[in-house]
């Protein structure tokens, strides 16, 4: 479980973040969304520790993360696994030497251990024969999927997800939120998605924290967001016709 | 940003260089794969270069030499004093801060706004020392490699526009280049490629490692570090030349 207790940043004096705690449970598909500029990102990057906090704590397990140095936040970075938005794949390297960096970086392994894992994660994403391909021969969809066979390969017991299908299409966008969700469930990691895509709310929001101006304004699930009486939420979550008729 | 608080980055940012790797093979695989790409890359652009100076400077000199009383072979010796002293260590430098200067900038500023500087830091890898120091270590390498081929090279070229234009004999331009033999240049052009290549390859490094924006950004970045090394190159070469050779 990771708990966000009363964080707060500004950047030039602008807060962007005020005063949130929340938690993220273990085993979830755990959601933080909101509308462009609302601070989910930045809370994400927060979390993960990309940027420091100006006050508040962010624990995983009880342990505190936000106040150790960059050289004791590794030990809890390796039980991090982060999909980011573009997916960050290393250009220069190949799919399979992608996602045998970090085995690479902190074990020991053989290498036909590391071979081994690699065509494991990628068997779990449904990439099975793109070891040698260079992340430029990859479709947007594959990226995602080998950035998530990156980021589970160090077997992570939190993932992060930044905006997992930002520029997909919606049924390649679907695939992706069921992966996730499967590899959540199947491994019962503490995953964290950020997200403002509708769809992925509705189907793997298991718990949701809504933020808005920079506030935690709501949480609930995929569920109670559709019968929320807030606002803002209801102008968040209505926005299109297509989710208006849902209603 | 002031220009001191921009120092002050780029002295934390070479702090974060300058640490032990996490994995030594994987740095000298690192190390192996930026010299071949900075290095062994720009064995082309030296040579050219270095044979068109040489044969330059010897033809000039030549021209220039009208009066019957200095002596021919003052061509070669002048020839190798420019190319050993200042041309190969200095005019290469400023020259391959354009290539390879530009060429790290660019690279690691796409690895900053494409994230993969995040992803690497949220791994748990020092992402300054994983791609910074194995170009400032390969660089520091194979700048004065380089230099030493540039002077060769150049003297050949001196060498062959003499022969083709007969200005001076072979036999004086030859007795030149062996006239008043002081090692220490060589020692000093050597050191001078040392400290610009660390120069270089770290300001490119800083200027990459620091990209805020988009690809707009990453080019300006690149040029920013062309310039900004371009300049420390040439005033450290004053500062070297005044502690070295006086």
């Amino acid at each position: 479980m990771i708990e966000v207790e009363n964080i707060s940043k500004s950047f030039g004096g602008q807060a962007v973040l005020k005063n949130i705690s929340t938690t993220f449970d273990k085993g979830k598909t755990n959601l933080i969304i909101g509308q462009s500029g609302s601070g989910k990102t930045v809370l994400m990057k927060c979390c993960i520790g990309l940027i420091e906090i100006d006050k508040g704590v962010v624990n995983f397990d009880g342990r505190n993360f936000s106040g150790l140095n960059e050289k004791k936040k590794k030990n809890t970075r390796k039980e991090m696994g982060v999909l980011f938005q573009g997916g960050a794949l290393f250009d220069s390297f190949t799919v399979e030497e992608n996602i045998m960096f970090p085995l690479n970086m902190f074990t020991k392994q053989s290498i036909e251990e590391k071979l081994q894992r690699v065509n494991d994660v990628l068997s779990h994403v449904n990439l099975d024969n793109a070891n040698k391909k260079y992340p430029a021969e990859l479709s947007g969809g594959m990226i995602k999927r080998v950035a998530i066979a990156r980021a589970i390969a160090m077997n992570p017991k939190y993932l992060f997800c930044d905006e997992p299908n930002s520029g997909l299409d919606p049924k390649t966008a679907e695939r992706i939120d069921d992966l996730i969700s499967e590899l959540t469930e199947k491994f019962q990691m503490t995953t964290v998605i950020n997200t403002h895509d509708m769809n992925s709310v509705l189907q793997i929001g298991q718990k949701i924290a809504f933020i808005h101006k920079g506030e935690l304004w709501w949480e609930g699930d995929h569920q109670e967001i559709l019968t929320s009486d807030n606002p803002e939420l209801n102008e968040f979550v209505f926005s299109t016709e297509l989710t208006r008729r849902l209603k | 940003m002031g220009l001191l608080g921009e120092a002050g980055d780029y002295v934390m940012l070479m702090r974060q260089t300058f640490k032990r790797p996490d994995k030594g093979w994987v740095f000298r695989r690192q190390l192996f794969i930026d010299f071949y790409a900075l290095g062994v890359d720009s064995i082309g652009i030296v040579s050219f270069i270095s044979l068109f100076m040489g044969a330059i400077i010897a033809m000039q000199m030549a021209y220039n030499i009208d009066n019957p009383l200095v002596p021919l072979y003052l061509v070669g010796y002048t020839t190798k004093q420019m190319m050993v002293l200042e041309l190969s260590p200095t005019i290469m430098s400023l020259i391959l801060a354009g290539k390879v200067g530009s060429s790290i900038a660019s690279e690691i500023g796409t690895k900053r706004v494409t994230e993969q500087i995040d992803a690497l830091k949220v791994m748990g890898i020092n992402p300054a020392n994983y791609l910074i120091l194995p170009k400032i270590t390969a660089a520091m390498l194979y700048f004065p490699v380089l230099v030493v081929f540039s002077i060769a090279i150049g003297l050949s070229g001196g060498l062959l526009a003499v022969y083709i234009t007969g200005s001076v004999t072979v036999t004086d331009f030859i007795d030149g280049l062996q006239a008043w033999w002081v090692p220490f240049d060589i020692y000093y052009s050597l050191i001078k490629s040392v400290v610009f290549a660390f120069i270089i390859a770290s300001v490119a490094g800083f200027k990459g490692y620091t990209v805020d924006g988009g690809s707009v950004a990453v080019g300006r970045s690149s040029t920013q570090a062309v310039v900004a090394s371009s300049i420390l190159v040439i005033v450290f070469d004053l500062i070297l030349t005044q502690m070295l050779l006086t």
